[in-house]
């Protein structure tokens, strides 16, 4: 089971993270937003070639307003 | 720019105050602000509204937070922020530990391609005060990562020093509590730091208003940030303005040089040639 943004998600073993990305709404060159897996950062340039194991948590961050 | 080095900004006596700030520029880490106010783009009740409220201040640099995409969210900051043609100055707002801090600025230089980051690590839940330790080990950590690194900080002095010698652009002490209105707490301590730092000291946290922002500026500071006295003021717009004015008259007053406080009065007019009545 993979963690998407803190909740159980049924995202698949293997999908990658431009699919997650999708699921949430976003395309690959969706501005302002950022990922972590297992607390590292996967840069824009492997989103879509970073596929997910299994149990992995996914934070997908953007900006809002703040400070 | 050394501050200690340009006490006073070369302003003509007949520049009308609202033009002054263009003669006399910060410069954090080799970029030029011409607006000595910082905004944060906390508490607007639109984007429309924060729009407006950076249109009013001049501006050139606006905070942002990171947080989890939501799906539902309406209108884009982003979209907002650039057409207005401001800087980001993304935050790590709710980090606690320097870990979180770190991995927070890293993700905000991913998606806002930007090295600058106002570092804020919480200590404690009801006052938000700095954790000192963590906030210097966080900002250590990404001065070696390349980052320009803005602490959120105390106003106490010799911290302030630590986060310079370590290699933070500039520091940003608090006046009072984030959000909590009440001003410069402890002017005598702002002076003393700022007498003991070359970097660029931006008062952060505690203005209410416009007369809070303009002490910050008599005392030395560089700069002045404001998010809540604008964003949870009746008018934003109105205070965006009257802030821009009370960091510009600030500004110009510290450079001016204020008179020494007395205890009785100096009369300004000459008792020589008073008439004599009977």
């Amino acid at each position: 089971m993979i963690l998407l943004n803190g909740r159980p998600s049924d995202v698949p073993p293997g999908e990658t993270l431009a699919a997650v990305l999708a699921r949430l709404g976003l395309s690959l060159d969706a501005r302002g937003v950022a990922i972590a897996v297992d607390d590292e950062v996967v840069p824009r340039s492997r989103w879509e070639t970073h596929t997910l194991a299994d149990g992995a948590r996914v934070e997908v961050l953007t900006a809002i307003q703040g400070g | 720019m050394d501050p200690s080095d340009a006490p006073a900004p070369n302003v003509p006596a007949e520049t009308p105050p609202s033009e002054a700030p263009s003669n006399d520029p910060l410069l954090i880490a080799g970029r030029t602000l011409h607006s000595r106010l910082i905004l944060g783009s906390g508490g607007f009740p639109s984007l429309e509204l924060l729009a407006a409220s950076i249109r009013a201040s001049g501006t050139e640099l606006v905070t942002v937070a990171l947080r989890r995409v939501d799906p539902d969210a309406r209108g884009s900051l982003i979209d907002v922020l650039a057409d207005a043609r401001v800087e980001l100055l993304p935050n790590t707002a709710g980090c606690h530990t320097a870990r979180d801090a770190v991995l927070t600025a890293k993700l905000a230089r991913e998606a806002l391609e930007t090295d600058w980051i106002k570092l804020e690590v919480i200590g404690d839940e009801d006052t938000l005060l700095p954790d000192a330790v963590e906030l210097l080990r966080a900002a250590e950590e990404l001065v070696d990562a390349g980052f320009v690194v803005l602490p959120y900080t105390t106003e106490d002095p010799v911290l302030a020093r630590r986060l310079q010698d370590i290699g933070c652009a500039a520091v940003m002490p608090l006046g009072a509590p984030i959000g909590s209105g009440m001003g410069v707490r402890n002017p005598y301590s702002i002076s003393l730091l700022r007498e003991a730092v070359t970097v660029p000291v931006v008062l952060d946290a505690g203005v209410g208003t416009a007369s809070d922002a303009a002490l910050a500026m008599e005392l030395g500071c560089d700069a002045v940030m404001v998010a809540s006295a604008i964003s949870r003021a009746q008018d934003p717009v109105l205070m965006a303005r009257a802030m821009r004015a009370a960091v510009q008259a600030g500004r110009l007053a510290y450079g001016a040089g204020r008179i020494p406080r007395r205890r009785y009065a100096s009369a300004s007019t000459p008792d020589e040639g008073l008439a004599e009545f009977r």
